[in-house]
């Protein structure tokens, strides 16, 4: 196990971000640290296909990047499964979280 | 003579580097695991007296009510290896309230997870009715009113009960059982994404591995459900158990959201830890809960609160509050004996009598507080590690715990014991 975080990324196969199918219009960070300008890999788990994507905010573990532009009232598409509407333009390599995303439920 | 002992490979003399060093040792795996074999692997539980298997023998100490939260806990002071179960509620309680009410204190006290119970209440006829429910299982269990007697005298004869009841558990001994006795439940808590991408589907892989050789399952969190409802209704074993299923949804939906409704549920649902670990939506959120029912098996009944499985083996659905100790307490009310909780942000729940195994992907969780958790399955972000080898490592530490070996919570003094409440008293 590594233990310089930052490091992590295509160099050893380990994916920065993740997606779940191919349909996704997010992924999620899944190491820590993951900052503004960096070419990010990725991996979608349905399908074991790799993909890369500009990052343009940081995004903490966790939180979910833009894998197109988003402009507001489109669907958010995570699991292949509509998770919620996009409430401010967001450009593909941004952050997306509560300040431009809602649910379409409450 | 301590510089010969070794944990896990590593002498506990050592000092502790980092800040979950328990976590961060993994044993080597033997050829022996019980995952490489899991239709046959087995386990030391006890038999009760009504066939189910446990894998714990406590002596339980339980108020009807919250008046006889004292005498209970006294009780178990006095009478030491017994465990209160102190609660808030039980007086002026009504209809389907008080039912799940008592559903859930009969159903704790019915648990193979427990030997014996002494009931405690503020008067005998309720107290009774307890009594009566757990007394079906065929197990010892013995019933005290406090009116007319005083918390002194009550507690005088409790405590004599109590320690004949710890000394004849306490020479009960363990029996290899197949794992497929086991009833596992699942319920997940401080989710974020890593729970959805990780953590879960390790549940979901072992109800997989596990169910179809005939283990009981459960899931519920009826609200988390809210935007992948269409992907549970599909996964009822009936059209007949879909609509069922759908009405509880229905039903939670109109009657609670609806009624009561905020904007973003006032940051509950998802929850404030939820949003931190980058959880946005509550669609988002019940995707990746429903990650722990896994991609073979279909539910067969949805289950009231606290009520017990009545249609044999598999999967069922339990319409539960997706807050963590209510939901564990009604599940180890319908005769569950080991929880297996997926948690991202951290969640450091345990329950009194069923161990709560805690699964989680999320490395900067397991960097911080890794004391908190059982399986560690971040190697399947790292793509190191795949789901059906995340589910062997679950299934391991479910025969581990089952065994013996006490969870994270426990260790921890993790007992969470939480009565639903649906509405006021009268």
């Amino acid at each position: 196990m590594s233990s310089n975080q930052e490091t992590r990324g295509n160099g050893d196969g380990i994916p920065h971000v993740l997606a779940h199918s191919p349909k996704d219009n997010v992924a999620v960070a899944v190491v820590e640290g993951l900052a503004a300008n960096t070419q990010a890999f990725g991996v979608i788990t349905e399908d074991n296909s790799t993909f890369e994507v500009f990052v343009k905010s940081d995004i903490p573990i966790g939180h979910k990047v833009a894998l197109v532009d988003l402009k507001t009232g489109d669907t958010i598409i995570k699991y292949g499964q509509d998770v919620g509407r996009i409430v401010a333009d967001i450009a593909k390599g941004e952050h997306v979280h509560v300040h431009n995303a809602k649910t379409k439920r409450w | 003579m301590s510089e010969n002992i070794t944990i896990n490979g590593e002498s506990p003399t050592n000092p502790f580097v980092g800040s979950a060093p328990d976590q961060l040792v993994t044993p080597a795996l033997s050829a022996d695991r019980a995952s490489s074999d899991y239709a046959n692997a087995t386990v030391m539980g006890w038999r009760r007296e009504n066939g189910r298997v446990g894998v714990r023998n406590h002596v339980v100490i339980l108020p009807l009510d919250d008046l006889s939260n004292a005498a209970c806990e006294a009780v178990a002071n006095t009478v030491k290896g017994t465990l209160a179960l102190p609660h808030a509620y039980g007086r002026l309680q009504f209809g389907e309230d008080l039912e799940i009410h008592f559903r859930t204190l009969i159903g704790i006290g019915s648990n193979p997870n427990v030997a014996a119970v002494i009931v405690i209440g503020i008067e005998d006829q309720w107290t009774n009715r307890v009594v009566e429910g757990i007394a079906k299982t065929g197990k010892p269990v013995v019933g005290f009113g406090i009116e007319g007697h005083g918390d002194i005298a009550t507690i005088a004869k409790a405590s004599y009960q109590a320690k004949r009841f710890l000394q004849w558990a306490t020479e009960l001994q363990r029996e290899e059982c197949p794992i497929t006795d086991l009833w596992i439940s699942t319920k997940c808590g401080e989710s974020d994404t890593t729970t959805g991408l990780s953590s879960c589907p390790t549940v979901g892989n072992m109800y997989d591995k596990l169910i179809p050789h005939g283990i009981y399952g459960v899931f519920g969190e009826t609200s988390e459900i809210t935007g992948a409802e269409h992907l549970c209704k599909e996964r009822a074993a009936s059209p007949e158990i879909a609509d069922k299923w759908y009405k509880m949804w229905k039903a939670y939906q109109d009657d609670v959201i609806e009624a009561h409704k905020t904007d973003d549920l006032s940051d509950s649902q998802p929850t404030k830890g939820n949003i931190v670990g980058g959880l946005t939506t509550i669609e988002e959120k019940a995707l990746g809960n429903l990650e722990k029912i896994g991609h073979e098996c279909t539910y067969i009944d949805a289950l009231e609160p606290a009520e017990a499985p009545a249609k044999g083996p598999g999967l069922y659905f339990m319409d539960t509050s997706s807050a963590a100790a209510e939901c564990v307490t009604l599940m180890a009310a319908a005769g569950y004996v080991v929880h297996t909780f997926p948690t991202g942000q951290g969640n450091v729940i345990g329950n009194p009598i069923v161990p709560v195994i805690k699964i989680s992907g999320n490395p900067r969780t397991i960097r911080t507080m890794g004391e908190h958790i059982d399986v560690d399955v971040s190697g399947v972000l790292r793509r190191d590690m795949t789901i059906p080898q995340a589910g062997d490592a679950l299934i391991d530490m479910i025969v581990r715990t089952a065994n013996g070996r006490l969870t994270a919570a426990e260790s921890l003094g993790h007992r969470e014991f939480v009565m639903t409440k649906l509405y006021r008293s009268a």
